[in-house]
């Protein structure tokens, strides 16, 4: 029976470092940490997210009702935007079914918080200036997601037409042609197995194409070419961080719920309900703002040096 | 046969892929940030070794492989097949062709257990014990008392596999050989 934890001794003391870290950063910038339920009604209706879900009951034997662990406290803070919280970042758990693997648990720490005011742009500088105190690692390279397939691939991924994006994703990734259905499978595995693995100085790759946009605003770029205002600080071929200019439109937010459920019900994935305390709450008014998430956990594997994320956890998931 | 999904992906696990069988050595999840997960694979098929790669969407699913590995003693060879029988009492007996045995060949020792490998009935690989005892048929004539001065010939074993010995050996001496390196571990006694 392994009940020891797979993390060091150091470890500990690492992490707990990291997280004084972060929040002294924070207290500088006079940015509010926050605390929101990690248990809620409402989740995330992304159609490549699967929540955990907890039965509650408000008495023994009563029937219970479905309550969603959190993906990412996203919806809660934004609530809290609304209400005039100002800047604000949390420091929590989020879970995220099916999810593990060498850099993946199902259960993990997350960094988020919101600038009200801040461009996309200043968003990058401040995770730049976090991550680089912490890291010491080289200052960091801005790529558009188009020039990086230019880069790799000599493609334009927003406009190449998808029988090429098929033909070329098939001639570089070992899949079979049943799997290449759509151009956002394709660029997916594309950016995936081609492009990320190569990506080991931090770079933050910006202007997603617009079918990625997620909680993003879409603009048209200088092509006119509709792209998300969002970005992704990669580094050792690994997802950091992911950033929003965040989409406050209640009605696109209700077209999106919309688009994500029928996503899942094609999919035969389960139905998630819209948020309708957050559309309540951006009807309300959410002001100009811009949000990150930040995988706390990976941040320590880089900054120790370690490949595994079992090396960062106390306990994962088989031995929790 | 079962039916598996990228998530019950184990090391150890026998699927079909491209119609060979394969069993799992490697399972890793690969997810961008806000897109779909995928899972990329490493398999040896097992009928020729080889390792491949591949990469599913997550969900997508194979037929396990019907194969079962049993414990068998080798009978003897008709000069094409290989004969082995079953230890569990059934005294059931199999045929196993050149490509199956491949791997063994080197070390098939009559009423030695080895483990056989069947896939749909046919046995398609043998694996020999780690470590087998067998006699020497030809070497240059030893140098008696010769232990100390870490010098090397070869010999030729009774299955036909040649190994580098130390200098003292000599023919109808039955040897302790690694079959994993091919090496020389000791004499064995008589």
């Amino acid at each position: 029976m392994h009940w020891q934890p797979t993390a060091s001794k150091s470890m500990f003391a690492a992490r707990a470092a990291l997280n004084a870290q972060i929040r002294s950063f924070f207290a500088a910038r006079a940015v509010l940490e926050v605390e929101t339920p990690l248990m809620c009604h409402a989740s995330g209706t992304d159609p490549n997210l699967h929540p955990v879900t907890a039965a509650y009951q408000p008495y023994p034997h009563a029937k219970s009702q479905t309550l969603y662990l959190q993906t990412s406290p996203e919806f809660a803070m934004k609530r809290l935007l609304c209400a005039g919280s100002g800047a604000i970042f949390q420091l929590c758990k989020a879970f995220r079914n099916g999810e593990s693997g060498g850099r993946h648990n199902p259960e993990f720490t997350m960094l988020e918080w919101y600038r009200p005011g801040f461009s996309l742009t200043q968003l990058m500088d401040e995770v730049e200036a976090l991550v680089v105190s912490v890291l010491a690692c080289s200052a960091m390279q801005r790529l558009s997601y188009r020039q990086l397939f230019q880069q790799t691939l000599a493609i334009d991924p927003h406009t190449l037409p998808l029988a090429q994006l098929q033909t070329l994703t098939l001639d570089r990734v070992p899949v079979s042609p049943s799997a290449v259905t759509s151009r956002a499978v394709c660029l997916d595995l594309l950016y995936g197995h081609v492009i990320e693995p190569t990506l080991l100085d931090p770079v933050f790759v910006y202007h997603y194409p617009a079918e990625q946009a997620a909680l993003a605003r879409v603009v048209d770029d200088e092509q006119g070419q509709p792209v998300a205002l969002r970005f992704e600080l990669v580094m050792q071929g690994m997802e950091l961080a992911n950033g929003y200019d965040e989409l406050i439109d209640a009605e696109e937010q209700a077209l999106r719920f919309a688009a994500d459920q029928l996503h899942r019900q094609q999919q035969q994935l389960p139905h998630i309900a819209s948020d309708e305390f957050l559309l309540a709450a951006l009807s309300a008014g959410m002001p100009a703002c811009a949000g990150v998430a930040l995988g706390v956990d990976r941040l320590l594997m880089l900054q120790t040096g370690v490949t595994h994320i079992d090396d960062v956890l106390a306990f994962p998931l088989v031995r929790a | 046969m079962a039916v598996y999904s990228t998530n019950e992906f184990k090391p150890g696990l026998k699927v079909m892929l491209d119609n060979d069988p394969c069993s799992i050595l490697e399972n890793e999840m690969v997810k961008p940030g806000k897109g779909q997960a995928f899972n990329r694979v490493r398999l040896r098929n097992l009928l020729n070794g080889r390792v491949w790669e591949r990469t599913f969407k997550s969900g997508e699913t194979l037929n396990g492989a019907d194969i079962s590995e049993s414990s068998m003693e080798y009978l003897y060879t008709d000069g094409e097949f290989y004969h082995f029988m079953k230890t569990d009492g059934s005294f059931e007996q199999i045929a196993a062709d050149k490509n199956a045995v491949a791997d063994a060949l080197n070390w098939l020792k009559e009423q030695d257990q080895y483990v056989v490998m069947v896939w749909n009935d046919a046995p398609i690989s043998v694996t020999p014990p780690n470590f087998v005892e067998m006699e020497v048929t030809e070497t240059d004539p030893g140098l008696r008392g010769d232990t100390a001065t870490g010098g090397t010939k070869p010999a030729k074993l009774a299955s036909g596999a040649m190994v580098k010995v130390p200098l003292f050996v000599e023919r109808g001496d039955i040897l302790k050989v690694d079959t994993r390196t091919g090496e020389y571990v000791s004499r064995a006694k008589k």
